[in-house]
This record gives structure tokens, sequence and C-alpha cells, in this order.
């Protein structure tokens, strides 16, 4: 939690770049570009998400054990979803029967 | 969290950290990182089902896109601008509270639970919307297509993450309404509004999961 | 340094009286007790179930009870002993107590959520106790779908709920342990100079933080599932059941490293205290906790070889199981060479060290054995995996745990408990342990099937062996209960530091006063600065 107090216009900055970022993501699900459609919006989620966790929640000016600890979170999550879709993702690898 | 004693204006009046810490930074460092460690177990909390939608989006894609239709880009896209003034304004309350002003601490406050409150409402419209579509898992669950089963466990996904976010919205409201009868009392100060602040990252929390909700089960495919 | 052998005349447990002052306490000292007396009670449940499977076990005809009530008693057995007596058991009892204490303060950083995580904890046990009182339930203690969201008669809801919310005990009670070892450390006490009991539980907590809303949120879902009959998890509605056993061990595989952590942080305590000798490789194990904590979520998958997972996922489990098994062997390496020309002592609680030492190994060994695909395929379900995690349960963490209400007896209580019975206690438990659960790894290798209630007529002998043994092993359990509680009243009067250990719980009176220090300790030196040649223990 940070003491200094961050000028009004910061956050009206992050408001109006969220609203943009939903604009897009909203326009870039009626395009039709396959794969491409979930990394974007993964994408975009990401930024939308990073902006309102380092201005909103004022974890840039947060100490280093409040960085770790949010990467953190997250890294668990990534850790908890990858290693569950390595199994799904690679059953098919094999080609046994019943596999 | 608690101050020691009752206070009646925000300014010079200096409040006493609690029994078990040292002074009031090491209260509110303490309290900061609490809110964080807690924070981090919601991500795993929503995590859980974060990662069952993917491996069945991932099992059953064009049955996901479909169902994924069925919802209102109109209503999740103005839930998410709802949601997304509302962190808007609880970080403007922060923000009011961390400069002692308190007549502006109130006003965002309560802005906050009224666009917190659309945004169950609309909510609420949805739901119904489904409902009387035949679209609630369950026995009443109609979905046309050989794959219905799929398509229904979009949905048991789709009520289970939103319905879990909007038991944490509620909390959220009701907690803000907290703060505001303590804000009213004069209970915040700038040395002491940790309340306010982790109050402010617990919504700006909820805000993140639906930011990834709405496009993942709302924008599926909508060509 | 000896301080007068009197009790102070206001300490923690006579500052006031009542059961409202311990039932709206936040101290977290009476928490702790608090903890004490829940644990014990659901020690006794968890118990009986016990007793009740090794009868059925003595034939090899299912004779005792039917199948449905043997699944439901090993079902319960597994339940209440994990959720409600290992997992909390030493956080919640020696941590709540010793954290604080150890690192100068007052009290933990939040103690009024402390005491909120007791009476979720309660209200947790109150429902699945319901669930057993009103018929039991028979999926296992492993919840595994369908079965449990679909197909079974049984109190799957109240069990599922009162696993959930005792869920948010356990994580309210990591985040406070986080936040405090972080945040209220005495002043020059850097993180270097904790006691390893401390990173234990630090590392636990992370454990406990991380991978406890999994569970919560699994089980809420078979939960949902069993209610409104849709099909998260069940196959013949779409779902998938492997998905299941993939959330749920992956709190339930780091569980076993929650349970294990913080008897190796009391083992480090005792061994350095009574070895007379500084903790070799202080380093390695402080990090090795952290290593266990973040490995220990790499792995889960080796409960799943036979599910149905994919070859290359299997193989990759199989792999980092291998490697989180290497910074517990470092621990007990150091604890071994912390021995080594250490002036060595055989009270109560170095007996426990000495038991666990030896136990964690057998156990921790054959966990290999089970991480290795191949074994695995043929040992798997069968009473060889109950035997490996018996060894490490019970072996390790029950024997962490009475060496650590041992050793930290006289400071809780202010009271010593009888020496003889103590050692007495200790070997018939020993000995009761080995003659249960080794025939077990025996029974397992030849082919006999756990969560069976019958078997063929030649593993009879293993299992009136392992019977007997139980016998022998719940008499050594009772002994110290008894002597405990006679402790109270007529044990020796405890003066601040009865075993001459370092460490900050050991510089304030026996009983602590409520505030645990009259001013904050500064400290200066390293963690375990035992010098050759000290006054020693008797």
């Amino acid at each position: 939690m940070s003491q200094r107090v961050l000028p009004q216009k910061t956050y009206y900055l992050v408001f109006a770049a969220l609203l943009l970022l939903t604009l897009v993501t909203v326009e870039v699900a009626f395009f039709d570009m396959g794969i491409l459609n979930f990394s974007i919006a993964l994408a975009i989620s990401t930024c939308k998400s990073l902006i309102v966790i380092l201005y909103f929640m004022h974890l840039r000016y947060s100490s280093r054990l409040t960085w770790v600890v949010a990467g953190a979170g997250f890294f668990w999550l990534f850790i908890l979803m990858a290693l569950t879709m390595s199994d799904y993702l690679t059953r098919a690898w094999l080609s046994v029967p019943g596999w | 969290m608690r101050i020691g004693q009752g206070r009646s204006r925000l300014t010079e009046i200096h409040a006493v950290p609690a029994h078990q810490f040292d002074d009031l930074d090491q209260q509110r460092e303490a309290s900061s990182l609490g809110m964080w460690v807690f924070l981090v177990t919601e991500i795993m909390f929503f995590g859980g089902m974060f990662t069952g939608y993917t491996v069945y989006r991932h099992a059953y894609p064009e049955v996901f896109a479909d169902a994924s239709r069925r919802l209102s880009v109109v209503l999740g896209a103005l839930n998410t601008s709802i949601l997304i003034c509302s962190s808007l304004t609880m970080a403007l309350a922060v923000r009011s509270a961390q400069a002692g002003k308190r007549r502006a601490l109130i006003g965002f406050l309560v802005l906050t639970m009224l666009l917190g409150s659309a945004f169950l409402g609309i909510k609420s419209v949805e739901y119904a919307h489904k409902f009387h579509e035949h679209l609630v898992p369950g026995a009443t669950f109609t979905f046309p297509g050989p794959r219905a089963q799929h398509a229904e466990l979009f949905f048991s996904f789709y009520f289970a993450m939103t319905g879990l976010h909007a038991l944490h919205m509620v909390i959220g409201i009701a907690i803000l309404g907290a703060l505001v009868a303590l804000s009213w009392r004069g209970r915040f100060c700038p040395e002491d509004y940790a309340a306010v602040e982790n109050t402010g990252l617990y919504w700006h929390f909820v805000d993140i999961v639906w930011i990834f909700l709405f496009p993942l089960l709302y924008l599926i495919s909508r060509t | 340094m000896r301080t007068p052998a009197s009790e102070p005349r206001e300490h923690y447990l006579n500052v006031s009286y009542g059961v409202r002052s311990w039932l709206f306490t936040t101290d977290h000292k009476r928490i702790a007790l608090l903890y004490l007396l829940a644990i014990t009670f659901f020690f006794f449940v968890g118990g009986a179930f016990a007793v009740l499977i090794r009868l059925e076990l003595m034939t090899p005809a299912g004779d005792l009870v039917q199948s449905e009530t043997y699944n439901k008693l090993f079902t319960m057995h597994g339940l209440i002993m994990v959720f409600f007596f290992l997992i909390p058991s030493i956080p919640a009892v020696l941590g709540n107590f010793l954290v604080p204490m150890m690192i100068g303060a007052r009290d933990l950083a939040f103690p009024r959520l402390n005491l909120a995580s007791w009476y979720i904890f309660i209200v947790g046990g109150l429902f699945t106790m319901f669930a057993v009182v009103a018929g039991g339930v028979d999926t296992g203690w492993t919840f595994y779908t369908p079965y449990s969201s679909t197909y079974s008669n049984t109190h799957v809801v109240a069990t599922a709920l009162g696993v959930f919310i005792t869920g948010f005990s356990s994580i309210l009670t990591g985040l406070n342990f986080i936040v405090t070892i972080h945040k209220m450390r005495a002043p020059g006490l850097t993180w270097f100079r904790l006691p390893l009991f401390i990173w234990a539980h630090y590392a636990t907590s992370l454990i406990m933080v991380l991978g406890t809303p999994v569970l919560a949120i699994t089980i809420a879902l078979v939960a949902i599932e069993r209610v409104l009959r849709i099909g998260i998890f069940d196959p013949a509605l779409g779902g998938d059941p492997i998905l299941f056993q993939h959330l749920f061990w992956f709190y339930s595989h780091p569980a076993v490293y929650i349970m294990i952590l913080p008897a190796m942080g009391v083992m480090s305590e005792l061994v350095a205290c009574f070895s007379r000798k500084r903790v070799f490789g202080y380093g390695f194990i402080a990090f090795s906790s952290l290593a266990i904590a973040v490995l220990g979520f790499l792995v889960w998958g080796h409960h799943m070889f036979v599910s149905g997972q994919s070859v290359y996922a299997a193989i990759v489990f199989s792999i980092l199981s291998f490697l989180v098994a290497i910074p517990s062997a470092v621990k007990v390496f150091n604890w071994t060479a912390t021995l080594y020309k250490g002036s060595i002592s055989y009270q109560t609680p170095m007996l426990y060290a000495f038991g666990f030492i030896g136990l964690f190994t057998v156990g921790g060994l054959t966990g290999l054995f089970l991480a290795s695909l191949g074994v695995d395929v043929h040992v798997t379900d069968t009473y060889f995996v109950v035997a490996h995690f018996h060894y490490i349960m019970v072996g390790g963490v029950v024997m962490g745990y009475l060496g650590g209400i041992h050793f930290w007896w006289p400071k809780i209580s202010g009271r010593m408990y009888p020496e003889g019975w103590g050692r007495l206690a200790a070997l018939v438990i020993f000995i009761g342990f080995n003659l249960t659960f080794f025939p077990q790894f025996l029974l397992g290798y030849l082919g006999m099937p756990r969560r069976y209630h019958f078997y063929p007529p030649e593993f009879q002998v293993l299992n009136v062996m392992s019977s007997a043994g139980a016998s022998i092993l719940g008499v050594g359990y009772l002994i110290p209960m008894v002597y405990l509680i006679w402790s109270l009243r007529y044990g020796a009067v405890a003066d601040s530091n009865p075993w001459e250990a370092k460490g900050l719980e050991w510089q304030t009176p026996s009983p602590p006063p409520t505030q645990n220090f009259e001013q904050t300790p500064v400290v200066q030196d390293e963690a375990y600065a035992y010098w050759p040649g000290e006054v020693e223990v008797d």
C-alpha cells in the first residue's frame, strides 16, 4: 500500500484505457481470425488486468514483497492450468487404444 | 485493524495501533499484506473453475461457441463498462481517503455501491432471460443439437462462475456500506484509511475476475 | 539461564476465568488450546473408525460389517484424520502457540481472525460430525466422481460442506502466519536467525494459502453437481471425472506437505536442543522447506498414474516426484549431521524425534517406490500405499506432534510431564506403530487391495499382526493423554526454560503472560546458539 497520492488524471487515463480495450475486445470477437481470437482476447484481458493492478491497486508503487505475492498468485494459477492441460493436450500423442 | 478509541474528526487526532502492533506503519503494512495474501487465495478459488472451464472449452470448442452466442453481448459489455466505472469510483474513493476528503470519500463509496448494484441488477435480468430460455442447467435445460450435454456444461460454468462473482460483489457492496457508515462518523484520516484501501484492493480484484470472465464466456465466437 | 522455579502470579491461563473468557479470547495461546481440545476429540473419532477397520480385518471374511458400512468406515477415518486432525494439528496447536513467541511478538497479526479460524473449524467439524452421526459417507476421503457427485446414497453434501468450511480455517491460519512472520519479527530477528520451526510454518502457510482454495471450489462443485444434478464431473452427462481428480489432488498432494512440514520444524528444534548443538546446514533446511512447498505443487499426477491420464504427463509427474524427495532427504541428512558429535540426551521429546527420523525415512523411501511409474501400476490401490502414507502421517506427523507437545508442555502448562511414563509411551507407540504398519507393506506388495473388508485367507497372519499392533498403538496414545492431564495438577512445576533450550519462547515465564514478553526482546544471536560445554540438561 503506497502513501503517495496519485493525480486524478492517472485514474481517468486508466479508466479510459479500460473502456477502450473493452471496446476493442468486443469488436475483435466479431471477426473470425481462428486461433488468434482467443489469444487476442486473453492478451487484452491481461492488459486490462495489468493496468488495474498497477494503478488502481497501486502495485506499481508498492513494496517488492507485494509484487512477489501478486505474482505468486497468478503463477500458481498458471501451474494449475498448465499441468492440468498438459494431461489433456498430450493424451493423443500416444496412439494406444483406450487412451 | 481497529483504532483504539472512537474519534470524531479526520485531521489531527492520532490513531492508536491495535495491541499486537508496535506502530501504525506496522499495522498498515500488515493489513495490506493480509489483503494481498487473501486475494491470492481468491485467485486460486476462482482459478479452479477457470481451469475446469479451460478443459471443457478445449474439449468441446464448437458447442461452447454455440452456447456462448446465447448470451447477450450488449448486456455483458454494458456490465463490463459499469464495473470499470465502479473501479474508477473506488480508486477515487481511496484517493479521497488518502487526501483526507471525507465528503468526496463518502460520495465515491456510494457511487461505487450504486454501480455495483446496477451490475447485479443487469445480471439478474440476464439470469431471468436464461431461465425463460430454458438454459439453466438441470431438469429444464434444453438446447438444440446432439451435444446438448456439453452446452449444459457451458452453462453450468457460466452460472457457477458468474454466480460466485456476483456473490463477491454482494459481499463487496455490503462492506462498502459499512465503510460509508464509518466514514460518516469520521473514522478515516490520511494516517489511517487502511480499511478503505484494502476494500479497494478487493473490489478491483473482483473487477479483474470479470475482465477475464467477460471474453471467456461472452465472446468465444461472435462471427 | 535459570529463573526461580515459581509460577508468575499472572499468566495467560489464570488472567481470566470462565467459559466466555475462553470462547471470546483473542489470545493466540488460548486459541491454541481450544484447537488442542478440538483436534483431540477428532483424533478419538477418527481413531474409533480405525479400531473398527482393524477389527474387521482380523478375519479374511467380511463378517463384522457389510461392504457398504466398511466403505463408510475407511472414508470417515480418512476424512476426519486428514482434515480434522492432521492438517490442523501442529500448525493450529503448536504453531498458534509458538509462532508469535518465537519471533518476539505479542500475538499474531490478526488475533480476531485467529479466533474466527477456530470457530470456522468447529462449524466445519459440526457439519462433518452430523454426516457421521446421520449415517456416514462412503465415497472414500478422496470423493472421486461420479460416485460422490451422482451415485452415492450417503451424506456427501453435508461432508463436502464440512470440508469446504474447514478449508477456510486453514486458509486464514496460513494467512495469519505469513503476515505475522513477515511483519512482526522482533528487532534484530532477521530471516536467517529465525528458528527453523518458523521457516517450516511459513512454508506450510504458503501451501495452505495457495492450495486449499482449489479444494474448496472443487468440493463445492461436487456438492452443487449432486444437488442440482448437473454434470460437471459425470461422464454420463458430458463431464470428466479426471478433471475432478486433477483439481482434487492439486490441493491434496500439497496437503500432505502441510502435514509434514510443521513436524519437520519441530524436529529441527528437538534435535538441536537434545544434541546441544546448532542445526547442521541451517540454510539448507530453511530453503528445503520452501523447496518442498513449491515442488509439492508440481507432483499431484502421481496419484493418477492409472486413471487414464496421459502417459507423458505421468512421466513428468514421476520425475518431479523424485525431485521433491530431495529436500526432504536433505533435512534427514542435516538432522543426522546435527546429532553427530552432539551431546545427546534421551528425554521423551528426543525419543519421538528419533522415531520420526527413522519412520519418516521409511515412509519417504517407499514414496519413491510409488513415484516410479513401473512399480506404482502394481502397488497402487494396495496396502503398500496405505503403509507408505501411514509411515509419514503417523510415524512422521503424529510423532512430531507428540514430540512437540512434550517439549513445549512445560511452556504451555507450567508443569513437567512425568519423564518415565513419557519414555514408556514413546516406546509403546513406536513398537505398536511398526507392528501395525510394517506388515501392510508386505500385504500390499503381495497384492492385498485397499478399501476391501475381505481378503484372501493367506493374508490373515499379517492382518492379525497389524491389528494387534493397532491395539498396542492405541494403548500407547492413551498413556500420554492420561499423564498429561495428570500433570496439570500434580506435575512438577516448570521454570521458564527446563530444557536449557535456545529460542525466545524460553526467555519468558512458564506459563507465559498474556502479552508473552514484558518487553519486546532484541535479538543478537543466531538461531540455536548452543555452545559446547554449556550447562547440560540432566
